[in-house]
């Protein structure tokens, strides 16, 4: 694993006497993907903006290859941001915007101009130099705003919501142009967003954020399939969160029907969370099933049909090719593999960030 | 119909624009281009170059300048700190800026007269501390303090709402791009500001550069501007002719420098490097 890049040690924050980060610790390693992820207050965007130097946290130090940077204004350190509103430069055009940072640093007019044609040709907007900020739509702002940002060579870019202003189909295409520009450039990027497709698209790392405490830390695929509480599994896609019973290792019962499941250590008789994501969810014929009910609704989503079928007095979410209409039986069977264990909540804390996204 | 309709509410403003502006200045340019029996004539408006009338369109032009700079130098700081402040004061701030205006512009030059004069409260005060006395009534330094105590809320305010537009997520990103507090200042910010800066300007300028009634009562008679000239000529002399002549090359020369102003606003944003 490559080595530390940033780190943030017990980092508080608080405005107007409201607590939105407390005692944060997170580090990030280099040319990593790491994203924050939470719903809107969770305070990921404080997060961001201590790391870009705009907030200076109340406690905790920030410290960046090695170095303190606590205290240091933001033109002092060696990152730089894209905004969520891109921010350009309103009376500058496009080459201007992008050579701001160069102009500063003192750069040759030669070395300038080379980076414009560079970080032009790198978003996919040659020959854009002249144009005016105004004749440019969201997503080639948003562009010109990366281009802006990469050209000063940062250790570490800074994304708040980039791609929050854009739609569905722009949103995609950025995805995958941002995954290439971190690639190519090699550069550690720090994204923020609240859509966890976004997240599990691009991400290496995930860090989920809820009401200012860190929720769970992992790749996407340890974030998606073993959320470590309500609020995560809830938070990334949908899910079936049900109350059970783990009564011994690997027996878990749920709506009174015992499910054998791969999930130990929880002690006998403990009351769970028990996360069955929607599609782990199998309909089979009403005596093969685990549990039966009936089909209460049906709506296509297009790859998928989302039911809901009626059983056990819960009302589960399916999603499934095959297509159950309204009304008919149908039994419910899950693998023992796709049934994820949960701790329940247990300080007043925790249960203060249980589920309200 | 509809159509009709509408061109009906547009009727009040129509009568006025012909009524009270566009006659006006028909009825200037036909005085400005006649004698008194009619003929036409170029003499009133080439009047201008006689020594007495051009010194004082020479010095109104200068009076007016060194009050919009005033204006300026005074208001652009201001309208910074207004905009720095926290909302619920700014409010307050500005509605103490506006107050005066709502006082009557004459009740104002007369209350500078009372100050300033020689026996004013202004040289009580001083007196009581031992201090000089202030012999400025009658002099150009009154009527350029009483155009700058007047026009001041026309700088402050354009300029205050241009700053107010900036977006902070822009000064953040420059920040974030390596620019120190100086760089901001002058590559956002002004050029930004630019124009609430321009509109201040030609909202202060032009009205000091036609004003009489502050030469007039602050000036004692010494402070001969364009505008006291024209107006002795309609007033006094009833020389419509001559008035209106004058007041046709006045017109052309606040035409002249806005268009100068305003151009400058169009490329003010391309040249910022």
């Amino acid at each position: 694993m490559s080595k530390k890049l940033i780190d943030l040690q017990h980092i508080t924050k608080s405005y107007d006497g409201h607590t939105i980060l407390d005692d944060l610790n997170l580090y990030i390693r280099e040319n990593e993907f790491l994203t924050l992820l939470g719903p809107s207050g969770c305070g990921k965007t404080t997060t961001l903006r201590l790391i870009g130097g705009f907030e200076s946290p109340d406690n905790g130090k920030i410290i960046f290859d090695g170095k303190n940077i606590t205290n240091l204004a933001p033109n002092e350190r060696q990152l730089n941001t894209v905004f969520q509103r891109y921010a350009l430069f309103p009376h500058m055009t496009i080459a201007e915007n992008i050579a701001f940072g160069l102009k500063i640093k003192k750069k040759s007019k030669d070395y300038i101009n080379d980076k414009i044609k560079y970080a032009l040709k790198l978003v996919n907007l040659d020959g854009f130099e002249k144009r005016s900020i105004d004749s440019l739509s969201g997503g080639q702002q948003q562009r010109i705003a990366i281009a802006r940002a990469i050209v000063n060579e940062p250790k570490v870019l800074l994304l708040d919501e980039p791609l929050g202003a854009l739609d569905l189909k722009l949103r995609q295409d950025m995805q995958y142009e941002l995954i290439r520009l971190k690639n190519e450039l090699g550069i550690t990027f720090i994204y923020v967003t609240h859509d966890q497709e976004e997240a599990l698209t691009m991400s290496d790392t995930i860090v989920v954020m809820n009401q200012g405490y860190i929720q769970q830390i992992g790749t996407p695929e340890d974030i998606y399939n073993e959320p470590c509480n309500a609020f995560v599994a809830d938070f990334i896609g949908e899910s079936n969160i049900i109350d059970g019973i783990m009564l011994e290792d690997k027996l878990v019962k749920i709506l009174n029907v015992t499910f054998p499941c791969v999930d130990e250590g929880f002690g006998t008789n403990t009351p769970v969370d028990v996360v069955i994501r929607p599609e782990d969810v199998e309909l089979v014929a009403p005596e093969q099933g685990l549990l039966s009910g009936e089909v209460t609704s049906l709506i296509f989503k297009g790859v998928h049909w989302e039911i809901v079928v009626l059983a056990g007095g819960y009302e589960w979410l399916v999603h499934t090719t095959q297509m159950h209409p309204v009304g008919s039986k149908v039994g419910i069977r899950v693998d023992p593999f796709n049934i994820q264990i949960m701790n329940k909540p247990e300080s007043s804390d925790e249960k203060a960030v249980e589920l309200d996204a | 119909m509809r159509n009709l309709k509408r061109q009906l509410f547009a009727g009040p403003y129509m009568i006025w624009i012909v009524g009270f502006i566009l006659l006006p200045v028909v009825m200037i340019l036909y005085y400005a281009f006649t004698t008194s029996s009619g003929s036409f004539t170029v003499s009133n408006v080439l009047t201008i170059t006689h020594p007495i009338f051009f010194r004082a369109l020479l010095f109104s032009l200068k009076l007016a300048l060194v009050c919009t700079l005033i204006c300026l130098v005074l208001a652009y700081p201001l309208a910074m700190i207004l905009n720095n402040m926290k909302n619920g004061s700014q409010g307050f701030i500005v509605f103490i800026f506006i107050l005066p205006m709502w006082m009557n512009f004459m009740l104002r030059i007369l209350a500078w007269k009372m100050l300033l004069s020689n026996n004013g409260i202004i040289n009580t005060i001083l007196g009581f501390f031992g201090l000089p006395d202030l012999h400025i009534i009658n002099t150009p330094a009154a009527v350029v303090l009483c155009m700058v105590y007047d026009f001041l809320p026309f700088m402050v305010l354009p300029i205050y709402n241009a700053l107010a537009r900036i977006n902070r997520d822009v000064i953040e990103a420059a920040k974030d791009l390596g620019a120190g507090n100086i760089t901001i200042f002058f590559k956002i910010i002004v050029p930004l500001s630019m124009s609430g800066v321009i509109s201040g300007i030609i909202m202060v300028f032009v009205p000091a550069l036609t004003s009489f009634a502050v030469s007039d009562l602050l000036g004692g008679g010494k402070v001969l501007l364009i505008g006291n000239i024209i107006e002795q000529a309609f007033t006094q002399d009833y020389n419509w002719n001559l008035g209106a002549g004058l007041s046709f090359v006045l017109m052309i020369f606040v035409l002249v420098s806005m268009t100068l102003v305003n151009s400058r606003d169009t490329e003010g944003g391309a040249n910022v490097w």
